[in-house]
């Protein structure tokens, strides 16, 4: 099951199964969506599948988590989603009802995301062979202008921004789980970041040098990942670091530290430095980026890893999540 | 957050740490133990020994429940529920930890009924929505979780629930510690004491370590002002060659403990002649098991147990890094053979262990360090 997490043995499946087996250039970073040349037309292309208990849950469902990733994924790669296809995976005695509503959700989150369904397709297996439903997405999308992602880019001194608070997805799946006899006012942070990501390719375009999404494995894997990729330090300050209080008492409650908590509304941007400002402002002033930040940046050191401090001087290395993160009790 | 951010102060916490300098004689090399793994875990976790002067070394203890309990109760607890009819049930804290045929996680991969609970009476919820199943509730803990275990124990045997068990490897603090004391190569100056056990056993049971062993104790909290103000009641007494237990977690230990807690206990619960621990090998009286008029739910006594015994590898040195006699990466397998995701030793396995914390949030950095140093 780690090999699902989004963490290390995620990473480790990817680079050491598939990529050597299925792909053709290895030599091309790992992105969110990969970007192709046919004789000078230029599209990317990603895949995503959506696996989520419950299915919908405070702030969103399975329906809206699938167009919303997709077109994420595409976004934080430096592309905007024009089209996507769709196939459900259903399990045998799934109510209609429940189907309707989620096809609804996607359908919804499309229009607002700017996206257009072109074809799907439907798959039912027995009762008891798959959990109620799964969706599975491709989606393409045109380069957005004047933006240029790659993690070989990135250089010391750079900053890295995040779009707004960590672990409101995350946690709202647990606590949605019903497991937890805990209440909280909080909702999944699922959107498209479409928007943020045009405001900031305008603004600060040429000093965008990567983006990511941190979904499954959250801020500290993906920027874990960034670390190995180039071969730099990530240095965190981590009261830059947004959180909102209901989460950080979750956390702090279950012994989980929000840097390994899913986001699905939420991406990291790495800015050369004179691009920060204009760069933190173009976010900062684009609908639903207004609680953006500078949350750190890269440095020569530590090579390949990221270290928080704290506001008194003291730091600690953060790594990669391994398998899910699973509460401490005693 | 409310009885957080008060503990996270910096500029306390800054004052605090210049004050541990100041106690702190040049000198002399100081010791000082934290029982609890919780305390193990927020070290790493806050950067604290950043805060601290080079001469104060910080020793993991044997507070760490996940830790010290042997491969061998793990292979028993899972052997149990290869039976289809048992439902596994146990906290976070166990589901990564390895027995021989792998960890709660992996035999849930391959079709286990194993289900991650917050707290035993979600383990009973689920024997009274299951009553063709049984639910098995793998119990571990020092005396934090064991009031717990008890209460919910009460709750089946008033309910007369027959299709729920509890597989006890709870084990007590005062033991382990009196182990540790008792060890020839032990060099330890003070302790840092364990702030949740306290809640429930209270401060009195520490008094022997002040006046038979002449070692300062204070009782702590988990934030990082907890503890560096912990650190500075032991360098006040070891300044003043003086040896008593203070509470520095007076916000939630009472010094008398928590008598109905105390009392749920001792209506379950009865000392094991002998448990083992690993890394530290069997110390007697140190764990706790269902009496006998609870033995209708003690899973030990219901179900065929193998009872399995493994040795940790020869080569994984948990018992010298628990007594504090090596650090972590001093150990032959740290970081190689041993890391978070193939723990060969006990400190490993949970997060709160002081190889996987060491491992977690330090290893690079002294590495970084190192790098920077050799630089230069």
């Amino acid at each position: 099951m780690a090999h699902g997490a989004g963490g290390k043995a995620s990473r480790r499946l990817v680079e050491g199964l598939f990529a050597p087996l299925l792909f053709s250039s290895s030599s091309e970073p790992l992105g969110d969506a990969a970007h192709l040349d046919f004789n000078g037309t230029k599209i990317a292309i990603t895949t995503d599948s959506f696996v989520v208990k419950p299915l919908s849950f405070p702030g969103g469902s399975i329906g809206e988590l699938a167009v919303n990733g997709t077109v994420n994924d595409l976004a934080v790669s430096g592309a905007k989603a024009e089209a996507m296809v769709v196939t459900y995976v259903l399990e045998a005695g799934l109510p209609t009802p429940i189907l309707e509503a989620e096809a609804r959700a996607m359908g919804n989150a499309a229009r607002k995301a700017g996206v257009t369904i072109a074809g799907g397709d439907t798959k039912v297996v027995e009762h008891g062979k798959a959990d109620s439903m799964y969706i599975t997405t491709t989606g393409i999308g045109r380069p957005i202008h004047g933006l240029k992602i790659d993690p070989r880019s990135v250089r010391a001194g750079d900053k890295i921004l995040l779009s707004g608070p960590i672990g409101d997805h995350g946690i709202t799946i647990l606590l949605a789980r019903g497991e937890l006899d805990l209440e909280a006012d909080l909702h999944s942070d699922t959107r498209s970041v479409l928007p943020l990501v045009e405001a900031l390719a305008r603004e600060a375009g040429p000093g965008v040098r990567w983006m990511r999404d941190p979904t499954r494995g959250g801020v500290a894997t993906s920027l874990n990942e960034l670390a190995r990729d180039c071969r730099l330090g990530i240095v965190l300050m981590e009261e830059t670091i947004p959180v909102r209080d209901a989460v950080r008492g979750a956390c702090e409650l279950l012994g989980l530290d929000p840097l390994h908590i899913a986001n699905e509304g939420q991406f990291l941007a790495v800015v050369a430095p004179e691009y920060a400002d204009a760069a933190l402002n173009a976010l900062s002033l684009a609908p639903g980026g207004q609680d953006a930040q500078v949350i750190g940046e890269v440095r020569e050191q530590p090579s390949g890893a990221v270290l928080v401090t704290t506001r008194y001087g003291g730091s600690r290395i953060v790594d990669m999540l391994v398998g899910d993160p699973l509460p401490r009790i005693c | 957050m409310k009885f957080v951010d008060e503990f996270r102060e910096p500029e306390l916490i800054t004052k605090t740490s210049a004050e541990i300098r100041r106690l702190a004689d040049p000198d002399r090399h100081y010791r000082i133990m934290e029982v609890c793994g919780g305390h193990t875990h927020a070290i790493y976790r806050f950067g604290l020994k950043d805060l601290l002067p080079a001469n104060i070394e910080l020793i993991h203890g044997p507070g760490c429940p996940v830790c010290v309990l042997p491969m061998g109760r793990i292979d028993d607890g899972l052997a149990i529920a290869q039976n289809p009819d048992v439902i596994f049930t146990a906290f976070g804290d166990m589901m990564r930890v390895p027995g021989t045929q792998g960890s709660p996680l992996e035999h849930k991969a391959r079709g286990m009924d194993v289900r991650i609970v917050y707290s035993p009476a979600d383990a009973l919820k689920l024997a009274e929505k299951n009553p063709d199943r049984h639910v098995m509730f793998f119990a571990i803990g020092f005396e934090t979780t064991a009031p717990s275990t008890a209460l919910t124990l009460m709750r089946a045997k008033a309910q007369r629930l027959h299709n729920f068990s509890v597989f006890c490897n709870h084990v007590t603090i005062i033991p382990a510690i009196r182990a540790i004391l008792d060890s020839p190569d032990m060099r330890i100056d003070a302790f840092i004491g364990p702030g949740h056990v306290s809640t429930v056993i209270g401060c009195r049971p520490y008094e022997w370590i002040a006046k038979n062993e002449n070692k300062p104790v204070a009782v702590s909290g988990f934030e990082p002002l907890d503890i560096l103000q912990s650190i500075v009641m032991v360098l006040r007494q070891l300044k003043a060659d003086e040896a008593t237990i203070e509470n520095q977690y007076k916000r939630v230990v009472p010094w008398e403990g928590n008598r109905a807690a105390l009392r749920a206990m001792a209506e379950v619960f009865e000392l094991r002649p002998y448990f083992e621990w690993r890394g530290l090998g069997f110390i007697s009286q140190s764990a706790l098991r269902l009496r006998e008029s609870y033995a209708e739910w003690d899973s030990e006594q219901r179900f065929q147990v193998p009872g399995v015994r493994v040795t940790d590898p020869k080569a994984a040195q948990c018992g010298e890094v628990l007594k504090g006699v090596l650090k972590p990466h001093q150990c032959k397998l740290f970081g190689n053979e041993c890391t978070p995701e193939h723990p060969v030793g006990a400190l490993m396995v949970s997060s709160e262990g002081s190889c996987a914390a060491y491992f977690n949030y330090e290893h690079r950095k002294t590495a970084m360090v190192t790098s920077i140093a050799s630089v230069a």
